[in-house]
């Protein structure tokens, strides 16, 4: 479908929750888990669904105007599995749990991979299709249980409704579709949107970088459970059998930075998060510490891990 | 959307199924599933070759009335079609495609002259689904081309209706559904009988929907277009005998009549079929002629003996005579004497019918004959055959008025004169009559008959051949009587004074045989093959098909519910009958295909605990999905304190027995399962 009978079907749908809510009922969220039962499947022949049956209608007044019984068994037989096979297309999604989401992480504007994790109920079922946001995806599931990697669109930090989502299935034939909508209750956390390529916050005194030799031992200390890694110094600590941190001088430019709302005066709010967001990243993928000062004055840092990371983009997400 | 949900924790994780078992089945899918749905459905090897299997059988299917260059060369394209695509993925190049499309058309016309009727039609069809094979490169072009396979394969059955191409074309149905099968996007690769696997299960669960439909759908009264066209080949016995005619009949096993009979069957030597009498020879052929169309009242009958009547199922033939063992005393419904007897109907038979006939066999056929019938029972040709005429004289002369001796005379010479039977009889010249009776000496039955009744009327004893069947197979399972074309068969009735017309077989005075068929007039029972004997016994099945599911009319779906007391059934109430059964049929269907599998415990310990918990689930005391054994163990304790040291017991036998020892054995189980069936709550006040 191309994207303006996309947008047109879109604007047509948000009519119809609008002015018509009993029909579009199904379309509230739920939470989880959810389950697809009867009076939520719905099916349909496909455009092959009803070239086939334009087809048996032909067989059919073939049969009976050369008034040939065998023909007309067969074609009594073929129409008879063409409606077995919408029983089946509806046995394929009936039973269908989703049981939870699973969220990675993305800054806003990226998409986002979530894991749906389903509950087929006790039997394999294959060849299912789900729709994201006009993407489709065809997954099988085992018995017990199964999974399915999405994406979904973001374009706003903080809290994001999962999308809707329409499960669907065209066994065995291809010729009936079951299709039910699912729209969970779940939400996910999504970073701002991160602006590179900015020059760096301005620090407060440039340090004069010191020289940092591999066997200074006054720039030595022992591993604390949080330190990064790649600042161990591997050499002395292979002859000390210890691990020991090789820490430069605190004057030096590998003192936390500082992120400052305040320092972004005069850009509108959106766009200082941005660029806070950006700075943490890059801090991040250097290895750096820094520290996070946020509009309420709340100070998060000084620190350089995974979790100070997290903790940092949260936040800014968060921010009213 | 203004509400805030219940944030997850920082790292998004989710809550995972508390039990254990449902982590145990591997995730399958893969991470990051792409995304299908820019791209077209793609025709994988698979789709393709099931594709190519379902055009193959299309072919077989209509294989017998295909031309053979147009079936090899379909067979040929398909093949190299099938070849290249499984080499390379290219197309076939348009110009060679164009070129095909119109060939195609143009060979049919110019073979049968019209691309309408059945043949043609059939023929062009079957072309065209393997020219739209060539083209097929996605996914839709595959269906499109699977349902025209399924139209074109019915189109098959206009030409035959029998069991063994009705089984033929349900099985290709199913390479048909195992390629639609196979065009859904399914991650799991499996072998190509799996994908025959759902369309043999929805065939055989749609066998009784279909049957209901079958028996209901209203018939129509009147075609809606014209029935098939005129070229339609007419089988069976022809009016016209010339040397060699017979032979095509006499190798042909498809069979002709089926015959019950009321009482006994009568034995092998009497089973004579009269359907056609022959009076004219031209010399080289014998046809009813001016005889046999004139509309004389039959010859008058007197019966010795009793009558006893048989129904005889006739296979379609499209011609106008029926057949009739010996005499039969009255002429059936719908049909006519001729003036000998024989039975004649206005339409030509195009379909099976069934029809009952009294007969006798002891009789005398016209005592008192027509003079003129007599005549042309002695008509002879003109300057044929002078050496039979002479000879013919000289019994005449020596014995004189005593047409029974001449009789026997030319039954004498048929045995002892060196003649023999050989289906692959030498061709015989101008003076037909005399090369057989005095050169060759080797015919079959026609030769035989004609022979013998040229030397009839040359003695001036009338006669006539008759043409129709002798013998058939009794099948004493099912009791009826299996007449096939192979048994068709030519005799001659002289007429002999105080007699009538007399039946005379002179084909059953030949002692050698050269080379027979298992019928034609000659007894072979002593060298019965067994396999023509599993064949005819087997007959009964294709009897069943043809009187239960070709022979369902309209008039007798109209009587269908008589014995529940509905006389006759319009197609209104057809209709409403059809729509309640598939209503019917749907809401099982329903039932069956949407119940829930019962989540099967996985071992005995597991049986045992859930039959505790449903225990005390009657007691309120339902175990949530999220609590282990210890904590629900700890909850009903508390819950039902009247039951707390058994609980205390079980809790503590279960844990060790789970949790203790990776597989737990089968001795303690036993005790904990005893344990749990005598575990009762009681005295539980609320």
């Amino acid at each position: 479908m191309n994207a303006a009978a996309r947008t047109w079907r879109d604007a047509l749908v948000q009519r119809a929750e609008r002015h018509l809510p009993a029909l579009t009922r199904q379309w509230q969220p739920e939470p989880l888990p959810i389950e697809l039962h009867r009076r939520r499947i719905y099916i349909l022949p496909t455009q092959s669904g009803m070239g086939f049956g334009v087809l048996l209608v032909a067989m059919l007044l073939g049969a009976l105007n050369y008034q040939n019984n065998a023909a007309l068994l067969l074609t009594c037989l073929l129409g008879a599995a063409v409606i077995n096979s919408m029983l089946s297309a509806f046995r394929a999604l009936h039973g269908l749990r989703i049981t939870c989401i699973r969220a990675e992480h993305a800054c806003a504007g990226d998409p986002l991979p979530l894991h749906l994790e389903f509950d087929a109920g006790g039997r394999a079922r294959a060849a299912l299709r789900i729709d994201v946001d006009h993407a489709t995806y065809a997954f099988s599931l085992q018995p017990r249980f199964g999974e399915v990697a999405v994406t979904m669109p973001t374009d706003r930090r903080g809290w994001n409704r999962v999308p809707r989502m329409r499960i669907s299935s065209t066994l065995p034939f291809g010729l009936f579709r079951a299709w039910s909508w699912v729209m969970p209750s779940h939400a996910v956390l999504v970073y701002p949107r991160v602006l590179t390529g900015l020059p760096p916050p301005p620090q407060e005194d440039d340090g004069v970088q010191r020289a940092n030799g591999e066997d200074d031992y006054a720039q030595l200390r022992e591993y604390r459970f949080g330190d990064a890694l790649k600042r161990v110094a591997w050499k002395t600590s292979a002859r000390h059998d210890r691990l020991l941190i090789r820490e430069l001088d605190a004057a030096a430019h590998d003192a936390p930075q500082r992120f400052d709302w305040a320092m972004l005066h005069g850009l509108d709010r959106e766009t200082r998060i941005s660029r806070l967001a950006g700075w943490v990243h890059q801090a991040h993928a250097a290895g750096r510490g820094w520290t996070l000062v946020l509009p309420d004055a709340r100070t998060l840092g000084p620190d350089a891990d995974n979790a100070h990371y997290h903790r940092c983009m949260t936040a800014l997400a968060l921010l009213p | 959307m203004a509400m805030h949900p219940q944030p997850p924790t920082l790292a998004a994780q989710a809550v995972y199924p508390l039990d254990s078992r449902a982590r145990e089945a591997a995730i399958f899918s893969r991470r990051g599933s792409p995304d299908i749905s820019q791209s077209p459905e793609s025709l994988d090897r698979r789709a393709f070759d099931l594709l190519c299997l379902s055009v193959a059988c299309v072919l077989v299917a209509h294989l017998t009335h295909l031309p053979p260059w147009l079936a090899a060369a379909l067979s040929g394209l398909l093949f190299l079609r099938w070849l290249q695509r499984r080499m390379q993925r290219g197309r076939i190049p348009a110009l060679a495609r164009i070129a095909l499309v119109v060939a195609l058309p143009l060979a049919i016309v110019t073979t049968y002259g019209t691309p309408f009727g059945r043949v043609p039609g059939s023929a062009l069809a079957v072309g065209l689904l393997v020219l739209k094979l060539l083209e097929s490169e996605r996914g839709r072009d595959a269906r499109m081309a699977v349902g025209f396979c399924c139209f074109v394969l019915m189109s098959a059955l206009l030409f035959t209706q029998s069991l063994a191409m009705t089984l033929l074309v349900a099985l290709a149905l199913l390479p048909a559904f195992a390629c639609l099968r196979a065009l859904q996007p399914d991650a799991q690769s499996h072998t190509y009988l799996r994908a025959f696997a759902p369309g043999a299960w929805l065939l055989l669960a749609a066998s009784p929907l279909a049957l209901l439909g079958f028996v209901f759908v209203p018939r129509l009264s009147t075609p809606l277009w014209g029935a098939p066209g005129a070229d339609n080949a007419r089988t069976g016995v022809s009016d016209r005998m010339a040397p060699g005619d017979f032979r095509d009949l006499l190798i042909d096993d498809s069979v002709a009549m089926r015959i019950g009979f009321d009482g006994a069957p009568p034995p092998q030597a009497a089973r004579y079929f009269r359907g056609l009498v022959l009076w004219y020879f031209d010399g080289r052929a014998w046809s009813p002629g001016v005889t046999g169309i004139r509309n004389s009242p039959p010859e008058p009958l007197r019966a010795h003996g009793a009558a006893f009547g048989y129904d005889i199922t006739l296979q379609p033939t499209r011609r106008h005579w029926l057949f009739a063992l010996d005499v039969p005393l009255d002429a059936p419904d719908g049909t006519t004497f001729g003036a000998d007897r024989t039975l004649n109907r206005a339409k030509p038979v195009n379909d099976a019918i069934t029809y009952h006939v009294d007969s006798v066999s002891h009789y005398v056929l016209a005592p008192q004959p027509d003079p003129r019938l007599l005549r042309d029972a002695l008509q002879l040709p003109e300057g044929f055959d002078p050496r039979a005429v002479s000879l013919a004289q000289s019994w005449r002369a020596k014995h004189g008025n005593d047409n029974p001796a001449i009789v026997r005379e030319a039954l004498q010479l048929f045995r002892n004169g060196g003649f023999a039977y050989n289906l692959a009889a030498p061709p015989l010249g101008r003076d037909s009559i005399d090369d057989f009776l005095f050169g060759t000496k080797q015919g079959y039955c026609e030769h035989y008959a004609g022979a013998f009744t040229f030397l009839m009327r040359a003695a001036g004893i009338p006669a006539r051949v008759v043409a129709g069947y002798q013998g058939g197979f009794w099948n004493a399972y099912a009791n009826y009587l299996l007449v096939r074309q192979s048994d068709a068969h030519a005799w001659s009735e002289i007429w002999l004074a105080g007699r009538g017309w007399v039946r005379v077989d002179p084909t059953a005075m030949v002692r050698r045989v050269i080379t027979a068929s298992s019928g034609g007039g000659l007894d072979l029972g002593s060298g019965d093959n067994w396999l023509i004997g599993l064949r005819d016994r087997l007959d009964i099945v294709n009897r069943l098909w043809d009187r239960s599911v070709l022979g369902f009319s309209a008039l007798r779906q109209s009587e269908l519910l008589a014995p529940f007391g509905i006389a006759h059934m319009e197609w209104g109430e057809l209709a409403i009958a059809l729509a309640a059964g598939i209503v019917v049929m749907l809401g099982i269907g329903m039932l069956i295909a949407l119940r829930r599998p019962r989540v099967r415990p996985r071992d005995a310990l597991e049986a045992a605990q859930l039959r505790l918990q449903e225990k005390l689930a009657k007691q309120g005391c339902a175990r949530a999905p999220q609590e282990g054994p210890r904590d629900f163990f700890a909850r009903c304790m508390l819950a039902l304190p009247g039951v707390r040291t058994e609980l205390a017991k079980l809790a503590q036998q279960y844990l060790l027995l789970r949790y203790g020892c990776p597989t737990p054995p089968a001795e303690p189980v036993r005790d904990y399962s005893r344990a749990v069936r005598a575990f009762r709550v009681r005295g539980v006040v609320k």
